[in-house]
């Protein structure tokens, strides 16, 4: 099998737009979630949200690109260009043919869905513009990458919910591994700050008015993100020849499906990931310092997560990191996994965990170290990063020191 | 029985797939059989019906004012926004 590295790294989200930018709120242990400011908010009981504030679409994209971007495709491309730059890869010829797409998103076009639907249901209208069905479609992300950059390899979009990045980058690394692809763009997006998708959030009750406090005793829900990473999956010995610079590798990955619940999480099948992405990675308990947790700041996903963690590294357990990052993004649902990611990759190549922020008071049935408030250094030469998806599917990567 | 009474017990009983008859005033959620899904989607409908906003977050099931313990302590919640409704 095809070792996997990763070459470029891309995002825009509540933190920064940039990693750069995303990378030092982390170790601030900055807070990217304010209140909301879209149409309708007054009508809204949950009004925060990690907004990407000060976006100004029309410095990035022309007038026609606009026209059929919704916004979580341009903050894909934005996330993309930064990746591919970062790796210096050109893309024609063979290359190019050798070269895929596989992108996470769970909403898709929703802000285009949400603007269209209120035009013919509240406005009357009988008409709608005539890219309303490319610019919404899941996979426009994916396609509008493969078209920027001459990406001719297999490309499709992952939607499982707040999984969809990780599978999706779960699939980029096994596509390279089986030797179908040289080169995987890969990551996802969200965009679902509307009025239409916080109201269907709003609905469950499961939403936190005030601030994302994972693992805090007084936790009182998730908070919604926005925004996107994108990551350059590159073969080992492709990456070695031409020099480039190695962030990571890409070591192993696991899926599980739960088989009990729509919206319980389940502690077997989150362990069952895990421990699946360990022996993928060939890795023993004790080889990973650190876990960026799904750690959605829910009463239920918190516990459960931390038990199925405790069942699988037993001792190990309460010697190694796990921090949420949700905390100062929001859950950017699909997109999620992948500017998590950042965090993971974070660790390995700097050397800092980034902290669970808004952590306040101890819960027992999180009893692990949760890197409370503060980011912290600290050498670490494996990470995973934890998906766990409303509808019981379970997604878990494996990374390693380059080198 | 007051109307808002029956009402909830119409609700819950629905919910529950049982006879309006067999929901007790004494009964816990549980004891009818209705789950985490169950009940958000039993206070959405009580919403509906009495055009009411409970205030109640999955996350903390006891925090708020919603005692949700059993139905008889759902129907006077109920009736407590109902009266207060402006």
């Amino acid at each position: 099998m095809k070792r996997v590295v990763i070459t470029g790294q891309g995002t825009i989200n509540a933190l920064g737009a940039d990693v750069a930018r995303t990378k030092e709120a982390m170790r601030e242990g900055r807070c990217g979630i304010g209140a909301l400011d879209i149409r309708d908010v007054d009508r809204l009981t949950v009004k925060i949200g990690g907004q990407i504030k000060d976006y100004d679409p029309e410095a990035l994209f022309n007038r026609q690109q606009i026209a059929l971007y919704d916004r979580f495709t341009q903050f894909t491309l934005i996330s993309a260009r930064e990746a591919i730059t970062q790796s210096g890869l050109v893309f024609h010829g063979e290359l190019a043919a050798r070269t895929g797409v596989v992108l996470g998103t769970s909403g898709g076009g929703m802000q285009t869905l949400d603007e269209n639907y209120r035009s013919v249901y509240e406005d009357g209208k009988n008409r709608v513009h005539p890219f309303v069905v490319p610019k919404l479609m899941n996979n426009a992300a994916a396609s509008h990458v493969t078209m920027e950059f001459n990406l001719k390899g297999p490309s499709f979009t992952v939607a499982t919910a707040c999984a969809s990045s990780n599978h999706a980058m779960g699939q980029a690394f096994n596509m390279i591994r089986a030797g179908m692809a040289e080169v995987m763009v890969t990551g996802g997006s969200e965009s679902l700050l509307c009025f239409g998708g916080v109201k269907a959030w709003e609905g469950l009750r499961v939403m936190s008015r005030d601030a994302c406090r994972p693992f805090s005793a007084n936790r009182n829900g998730m908070v919604q993100g926005e925004g996107a990473a994108v990551f350059v999956f590159e073969e080992y010995d492709h990456a070695r020849a031409r020099g480039a610079e190695i962030l990571a590798e890409v070591v192993g990955f696991a899926m599980t499906s739960d088989a009990t619940d729509i919206v319980m999480p389940s502690k077997q099948g989150a362990a069952r990931a895990i421990a699946g992405a360990l022996k993928d990675a060939r890795l023993a308990p004790e080889d990973v310092g650190y876990i960026n947790a799904h750690g959605t700041g829910t009463a239920a996903n918190d516990k459960v997560e931390c038990a199925a963690v405790s069942d699988v590294f037993g001792h190990h357990a309460d010697d190694l990191m796990i921090s949420s990052t949700k905390s100062m993004h929001g859950h950017l649902i699909g997109g999620t996994g992948a500017v998590e990611l950042l965090a993971c990759i974070m660790a390995l190549t700097d050397g800092i965990i980034a902290p669970t922020i808004n952590y306040e008071e101890p819960d027992p049935e999180c009893a692990l170290d949760v890197v409370p408030n503060v980011a912290r250094e600290a050498e670490v030469q494996a990470v995973l990063s934890n998906a766990f998806a409303f509808g019981g599917l379970n997604a878990v990567l494996a990374l390693r020191k380059a080198g | 029985m007051t109307d808002v009474a029956n009402k909830v017990r119409e609700i819950l009983a629905e919910q529950a797939v049982i006879d309006v008859a067999d929901v007790a005033d004494d009964a816990s959620l549980e004891d009818l059989g209705i789950d985490s899904l169950g009940l958000v989607e039993s206070i959405f409908a009580i919403e509906e019906a009495f055009d009411v906003q409970v205030p109640f977050n999955a996350n903390e099931p006891d925090a708020g004012d919603f005692d949700i313990s059993s139905v008889a302590a759902i129907i006077r919640a109920v009736e407590g926004l109902v009266a207060g409704r402006t």
